[in-house]
């Protein structure tokens, strides 16, 4: 059943994903821009060339003695192995008749006339006119996806997503490729990893939206970042708490620390008394208790000096008012902080072995700093980053299979040779290892390129709606101008074209490839 | 992968670096990982069978220690709310374009593989070309051929639309293994007298049935999950499960008890089949990525 996570995969299909570099490319753009070889093309040939029907796929490899080794299997596991199959020569001496194929390819022929070859005229011609569509406006609607501030968001969004997300996916695939090469448990790793393939990105989408609530209680992101914030000690927070305004209060605002007005000695409580801490973050705030004079000791007792329902007397500790626990306080003499304490849940605090003499203590500003309420990862900032790690969740695990696949079948003598000849791991990885993979590299990234152009349902899912003109990109704005209220069919029909320009080069790669491997 | 083996050399650098670290730091960190890709699904899964106040007040993953919180209720309402319905629908319009994109690539492929006519190689260039070509392109066009005919909104519509969709990448990929079939098969056959026809469903296409299958399953699936095609050519009456969710997501925060056990719903058939059919799964989903 597992099998195919785990064995050697050839990463078939390479040729239908538009990148398989030939033998001395250095990157798919030097690979289009090279001749095919022989110069005739597929379409002129004559007709009794029957090389043409040799799958693809393996004659890439076989004309390349630098790639990976082709698994014996191209398209599908099966009994046949195309590469190794005999063209099947002379057959037309028996073949049917020209207008037999025209049966068989009558379904096919007029659904893809119809349903793509027409739309992509109709829409090149649609987007010469506007809204309505008897208003011709020739390149208007182009020149708006240019100008128009939305669009040109959209445009910025769709590089950070090609230039970033494809990048992301094929590192991470690669590190995971190579983690488990040696791990007896690969398959169930990498099943785990490849499952987010089978779910809808509608699914991935509502996924990642409980992922990043912003409140660190509801959502996972916020919740590991803020326990791993507390531990690191992070603000405790009574972002609201100050003195009472006027000169009656004992403790008075410096910056955004508060201090205490009069100096304080060892042997006398001081009172540090705030107010306007919300009621929500003292439910289990214990009552306050006024602190006892120990000698030699510095002590006193922060508060919140506010009874609940009135009656409290202003500056006393009375009764019910609640202390607030872990503020920092410092004893500061002649501008020097010369100890520090933590109030205890009573609000109680208190310096021992301090020397006689005048204090002042401060409630430094570490205390007022709110505490960690989540990022916010479904905000105008955030949005594209968040959107692209749903992404790499949904994709990683593709691009470490295939990945896997192009390790396993990378000869190891070549290694070898190169350990005997004193090269370090890290040279043989860096230097042969990943060479001999960049055919399957650029597979993959050229693959996750494809895919971040047209990238729609994740952006659509997971951004809120008040975000989403931020994390907006071009298939999504394509959609909402032309059906989601846009009411704009001609600038619709110019993203579109806009988007298959954006494919073309991989489809003429594809072009390219597909007749020089059948030469 | 063959089974490790004592004296087996290193299979690559990273890897016998890592040796070196120890096996154990690997081991773990693969674990971490492993359980970070889980946790959003996980996270999902009990959201979707958590009490509803509990699900505002608390995060799932308190649920561990309050299993008193777990419930079917929201299972419940949502089959309540009519759900069932964009199931049925999603199946209805899955099952159809799978066995249709079948049916008529094959045979398209059959030609492309095993007949001479004229232009075939440029043809087949076109279809090689149709492989990238986005969606996009015709949702303006096919909405307004569907308007003039009379099937915009409906479940053929949307059927169609995949067929055609899903065409460039089947043909490709059939006619690549019908390519590989052994010649001497189908020359014994026409010795025989067989038709066209005859060898290609009694030769060629029982012969293919693995690729078949991962056609098949990449298919289905990608029409299962399909949410772009079904908002704009399906109305609500005939809408999939990946619509009839996404018109929930407005009030995400309201709707979370619908959306939470509507999205694990949409996504258990994949996840048995992905198990079921691991194999073809990945073979069809990877050679399928082009889209």
């Amino acid at each position: 059943m597992t099998d195919r996570l785990d064995g050697p995969q050839d990463p078939r299909g390479d040729l239908a994903r538009g990148s398989s570099p030939g033998p001395h490319d250095a990157s798919p753009a030097s690979g289009g821009a090279s001749p095919a070889p022989g110069g005739a093309s597929g379409a002129t040939r004559p007709a009794g060339d029957d090389g043409e029907v040799h799958p693809a796929l393996s004659d890439v490899r076989s004309e390349d003695p630098r790639a990976p080794a082709a698994a014996p299997e191209v398209a599908t596991a099966g009994p046949a192995a195309p590469g190794a199959a005999p063209a099947p020569a002379r057959r037309s001496r028996l073949g049917p008749p020209p207008t037999m194929a025209t049966l068989f390819l009558l379904p096919s022929l007029v659904l893809l006339g119809a349903m793509v070859l027409y739309p992509i005229g109709y829409s090149v011609y649609r987007s010469l006119y506007g809204a309505n569509e008897k208003t011709f406006v020739g390149l208007d609607n182009y020149a708006a996806i240019f100008t128009d501030s939305s669009t040109l968001t959209t445009i910025r969004n769709n590089l950070i997503w090609v230039v970033v997300a494809p990048l992301l996916v094929t590192v991470i695939g690669l590190i995971f490729a190579v983690l488990t090469e040696r791990i007896r448990w690969a398959t169930a790793f990498k099943l785990i990893v490849f499952m987010p393939m089978a779910v809808s990105l509608l699914a991935s989408g509502v996924i990642f939206r409980l992922v990043y609530e912003q409140d660190p209680d509801r959502g996972v992101a916020n919740a590991v970042i803020s326990s791993v914030s507390g531990v690191f000690g992070g603000g405790q927070g009574y972002p609201d708490a100050r003195p009472r305004g006027g000169d009656q209060s004992p403790v008075a605002a410096e910056g955004r620390a508060v201090v205490s007005r009069q100096p304080a000695r060892p042997g006398q409580p001081v009172l540090l008394p705030l107010v306007g801490v919300k009621p929500a973050d003292l439910a289990s705030a214990a009552p306050a208790k006024a602190a006892q004079p120990a000698p030699g000791e510095l002590t006193g007792t922060v508060w919140v000096d506010f009874t609940q329902g009135g009656g409290g007397r202003t500056n006393q500790v009375d009764g019910t008012e609640k202390g607030l626990a872990g503020m920092t306080v410092e004893a500061v003499q002649d501008g020097a902080v010369r100890a520090e304490a933590t109030t205890e849940a009573d609000g109680t605090f208190r310096f021992t072995g301090l020397a006689p003499g005048d204090y002042v203590v401060r409630l430094p500003q570490s205390n007022f700093e709110a505490a960690f309420n989540g990022l916010s990862w479904l905000g105008p900032t955030l949005i594209t980053p968040a959107i692209i790690g749903a992404f790499i969740w949904v994709w990683a695990g593709f691009a470490m299979v295939l990945i896997a696949a192009g390790l396993s079948a990378i000869p190891r003598d070549a290694l070898e040779a190169a350990r005997i000849d004193g090269a370090t791991e890290w040279q043989v990885f860096r230097l042969i290892t990943v060479p001999l993979l960049s055919p399957v590299l650029l597979v993959v990234l050229v693959t996750m390129i494809i895919n971040t152009l047209k990238v729609f349902d994740l952006v659509f899912v997971i951004a809120p709606g008040s975000v989403q003109p931020n994390a907006n990109v071009i298939a999504l704005e394509m959609w909402r101008v032309s059906f989601g209220g846009g009411g704009n069919q001609g600038l619709g029909s110019a993203l579109a074209i806009f988007l298959l320009i954006l494919v073309l080069p991989f489809m003429i790669l594809n072009i390219r490839r597909f007749r020089r491997d059948n030469q | 992968m063959t089974a490790p083996t004592l004296g087996a050399p290193p299979r690559s650098a990273l890897g016998r670096i890592v040796d070196r670290v120890g096996g154990g730091v690997l081991q773990v960190l693969l674990v971490l990982i492993g359980v970070f890709w889980l946790i959003p699904t996980l996270g999902l899964f009990v959201v979707s069978i958590r009490e509803e106040a509990a699900n505002n007040s608390s995060g799932w993953w308190t649920v561990f220690t309050k299993p008193a919180e777990l419930t079917l209720s929201s299972y419940s309402s949502l089959l309540a709310s009519g759900f069932t319905s964009s199931f049925w629908n999603t199946v209805l319009i899955a099952l159809p374009s799978t066995i249709l994109v079948i049916g008529i690539a094959a045979m398209a492929a059959y030609a492309f593989a095993w007949m001479e006519f004229p232009g075939r190689d440029a043809l087949f260039l076109v279809v090689v070309a149709l492989l990238v070509v986005p969606i996009q392109i015709a949702l303006i066009p096919i909405a307004k051929l569907y308007g003039a005919l009379g099937i915009f909104g409906s479940i053929p519509g949307v059927v169609l639309f995949h067929v055609a969709f899903g065409l460039p990448f089947a043909i490709f990929l059939l006619r690549n293994f019908f390519a590989g079939i052994p010649a001497s098969l189908l020359e014994a056959a026409r010795m025989d007298g067989a038709g066209e026809w005859k060898i290609f469903s009694t030769v060629v296409f029982p012969l293919a049935k693995p690729a078949v299958a991962s056609l098949g399953i990449f298919q289905f699936l990608w029409v299962w999950n399909d949410l772009l095609v079904a908002l704009v050519f399906a109305n609500t009456e005939n809408q999939p499960m990946t619509k009839a969710l996404q018109s929930q997501m407005r009030q995400f925060g309201t709707n979370v008890d619908i959306l939470a056990p509507g999205a694990f719903l949409s996504l258990i058939i994949p996840l048995i089949l992905f198990f079921a059919f691991q194999r073809y799964f990945v073979q069809g989903m990877m050679a399928g990525s082009v889209k």
